[in-house]
């Protein structure tokens, strides 16, 4: 009896906060060369949530830089964060003007720490996170790979925990897997690793760990070819989670032969 | 004429502005901004007509901006 491979190969879609999201792959909108670029971009990644960021207008030039003259909120689900904010007061303003816009009352909810890491400063996330879920905001929180704090933010109403894989913005990759799966292994929230991934297979090797998702911006904004970077981020997305879904090979040490040893010649 | 700081600079505006009338001296289309009047966010756009400015108020106009 065959397998279904049809079956088998349809990835179940990513649940937060009661939606469904059919890419587990979230992409920014920052740092690209144009918005030409950057709309080409999004669609090779296949991405459905895309972030954004609130911003004061600027007055002197020309309002068209505004990112609902580039992206249909029919199209994408339109994610705003709270980037730049350094305490929850500063943060808890930004989402409400984010809500304000009347796309949703989701917000990628970053509290930072420190100008030099962008860490976030998790004392000041908790406390937002808690004041933004009770006012009914579906909170994702930007936090770093600490379990404790992901645990508390599940407590505080968090709709999903987003873990950095390594700084914002640096492309180094996944640093401590160990702590990627603890936190997967005790949170009952989706877990989003977000920041750090820097090429491809940074990517499936964070996927590989079962997180439920990534976002990422720099990866692919900074990238040579954004586009063709953006098409290898989705295949690697995909790519993880199958491989996660399938359950690797035990690592050994020692070669085990994949061809049969009885049978050679002149034995 | 009155002054307010629209977006952390000083502005002059006739004294019967209202919101709206804000946003049309400065081409912004209404659905593709938020404004914050006095720390106060406006989340009904059909109030804009309603709401009239005075010297000395504080606004801020925001938008979307590309992020991750």
């Amino acid at each position: 009896m065959g397998v279904d491979v049809e079956t088998t190969l349809d990835l179940a879609p990513l649940v937060i906060g009661g939606r469904e999201f059919r890419s587990r792959l979230m992409v920014g909108t920052g740092k690209y060369a144009s918005n030409a670029h950057m709309l080409s971009a999004i669609h090779a990644s296949g991405a459905e949530v895309v972030t954004v960021a609130v911003r004061r207008v600027d007055l002197s030039r020309a309002s068209e830089e505004g990112m609902l003259h580039h992206l249909d909120p029919e199209q994408f689900f339109l994610l705003a964060n709270t980037a730049g904010c350094y305490t929850s007061d500063e943060a808890i303003r930004y989402a409400h003007l984010a809500r304000a816009a009347g796309f949703n009352e989701w917000v990628k909810l970053e509290v930072i720490g420190d100008q030099e890491t962008l860490l976030p400063d998790t004392a000041g996330l908790l406390e937002a996170t808690r004041i933004l879920a009770d006012e009914g905001f579906k909170v994702m929180a930007y936090t770093n790979d600490d379990l404790i704090t992901a645990l508390r933010l599940e407590d505080a109403g968090a709709v999903a925990v987003m873990p950095l894989a390594s700084p914002i913005g640096s492309g180094l990759g996944m640093i401590n897997p160990y702590a990627i799966r603890t936190i997967k292994h005790r949170v009952g929230v989706p877990v989003i690793v977000d920041a750090g991934v820097g090429t491809a297979s940074d990517a499936c090797i964070v996927m590989e760990q079962g997180v439920d998702g990534i976002l990422m911006n720099t990866g692919i904004a900074a990238a040579s070819d954004p586009v063709r970077m953006a098409a290898a981020m989705r295949q690697a997305v995909e790519a993880g989670r199958l491989a996660y879904l399938a359950g690797r090979m035990p690592r050994r040490e020692v070669a085990v032969p994949s061809s049969p040893v009885a049978g050679m010649l002149d034995t | 004429m009155i002054t307010l700081t629209v977006n952390g600079a000083p502005r002059r505006l006739t004294p019967d502005t209202t919101v709206a009338g804000l946003l049309g001296s400065l081409g912004l289309d209404p659905r593709l901004v938020v404004v914050e009047h006095n720390r106060q966010i406006l989340r009904d756009r059909t109030a804009y007509h309603s709401i009239g400015l005075n010297g000395g108020d504080v606004v801020e106009i925001v938008h979307f901006v590309g992020g991750g």
